[in-house]
C-alpha cells in the first residue's frame, strides 16, 4: 500500500505553526499547481489604516510559509527545511477586506536545495499582489545528526 | 531629537519620539516592534513573543516575522531620515537568512544607500545576542514619491 502523501499533514502543520495561527492562516490544498494557503483580512494586520491594505510583511510571511511547504510537498516526507533567501516583488496593494491566497510551487529539487516560485493574490495568480522567488535548504540526515 | 521627523508622517509629534512612527501601523503593533533613537541612529527592537514562532520544535522565529521586522525597520529609517510625508511602499525586497532566529529579542538597523525622486534603496541587518553575527539581511527598494 502506498503511504499517504505528506501533504495530508499540511493542514495540521499550519494549524500548529504559532505565527500562522496568530495571523489566521490556513491550508487550502496541494495539487499540480502547488501548495495553497489562505489568510482572511484582519484589522490588526493592516499596514496603512488610511487604506485598510494588509501590511506587506504579512504577505511576506504567507509567501515564505507557502514556499517552504511547496518544498515539503515535493520531498513528500518530513525533513527540516530553512529559507535561504526570499525575494518578493510587490506588484500592487492587496484589496482590503478580501481573503489573501498564496500558491507556491517547487519547480526544482536537488538533494539539498528546493527552488520555489510563489504568488499572492485574491482571485488568480495571473493577477498577483506579489510574487516570490525563494530557495530553501533541506537538512540532510548527516546535518540533522550533527545538529542533535 | 524628533525635529527632523516630518509631522505628517508621525502624526502627531509627541514626546513619544520615534515610537510614534509605528503608532499608526496596526501590523507593527501586532508584531510588537519598538524603535529606539541614539542621536539620529535608529535601532528597531522586536521583543520575543510566543506568537512569533514559526517552528515550535527548534524553536525558531518565523522567517516571515524576521522579514517583516526588517521591512518595517527600513520604512522607519526612511521616515526618520528622509523628508517623506507618507509611509514608503516596498517595491521589492530580498531577504537572506543567515541563522535561525532564536526565541529572544531581535534588533535591526537600516542603511539608506540612495534616495532618488521616486525610489529609495535600503539595506537592513537583523541580529540577536551578537551584533557581529547577523541572523538575516534585507535589501529593498521603496517607492518614496507621494501617491498621485
Amino acid at each position: 500500500m502506498d503511504k499517504p502523501a505528506f501533504s495530508a499533514m499540511f493542514g495540521t502543520i499550519v494549524d500548529n505553526t504559532p505565527y500562522m495561527k496568530a495571523i489566521g492562516a490556513s491550508f487550502v490544498g496541494a495539487n499540480d499547481d502547488g501548495v495553497t494557503l489562505r489568510l482572511p483580512w484582519r484589522n490588526d494586520l493592516v499596514g496603512d489604516p488610511e487604506t485598510g491594505v494588509i501590511a506587506s510583511g504579512v504577505v511576506t510571511a504567507l509567501l515564505d510559509n507557502g514556499c517552504g511547504m511547496a518544498v515539503w510537498d515535493l520531498v513528500n516526507e518530513f525533513k527540516p527545511i530553512a529559507t535561504l533567501d526570499l525575494r518578493i516583488d510587490y506588484m500592487r496593494a492587496a484589496v482590503p477586506h478580501r481573503d489573501l491566497l498564496v500558491t507556491a510551487k517547487c519547480y526544482k529539487l536537488t538533494r539539498s536545495i528546493g527552488f520555489v516560485r510563489g504568488f499572492a493574490y485574491e482571485d488568480s495568480p495571473d493577477d498577483a499582489i506579489a510574487a516570490a522567488q525563494s530557495a530553501f535548504i533541506i537538512a540532510s540526515p548527516t546535518l540533522k545528526a550533527s545538529a542533535q | 531629537m524628533t525635529q527632523d521627523i516630518e509631522p505628517a508622517l508621525i502624526r502627531p509629534i509627541t514626546p513619544a519620539g520615534p515610537e510614534a512612527v509605528l503608532r499608526d501601523m496596526p501590523f507593527a503593533r501586532f508584531l510588537g516592534v519598538k524603535l529606539a533613537l541614539a542621536g539620529d541612529e535608529l535601532t528597531a527592537h522586536l521583543p520575543y513573543a510566543p506568537h512569533l514562532i514559526g517552528n515550535p520544535m527548534i524553536p525558531a522565529l518565523h522567517g516571515g516575522v524576521i522579514g517583516a521586522f526588517m521591512e518595517i525597520t527600513a520604512m522607519a529609517q526612511l521616515a526618520l531620515s528622509e523628508k517623506i510625508d507618507h509611509l514608503p511602499k516596498p517595491i521589492d525586497v530580498s531577504v537572506q537568512y543567515l541563522r535561525s532566529g532564536k526565541p529572544v529579542e531581535t534588533f535591526a538597523r537600516a542603511i539608506v544607500n540612495r534616495v532618488g525622486k521616486t525610489v529609495a534603496n535600503v539595506e537592513v541587518q537583523a541580529w540577536q545576542e551578537l551584533r557581529g553575527e547577523p541572523i538575516a539581511t534585507l535589501q529593498a527598494h521603496f517607492l518614496v514619491a507621494p501617491a498621485a
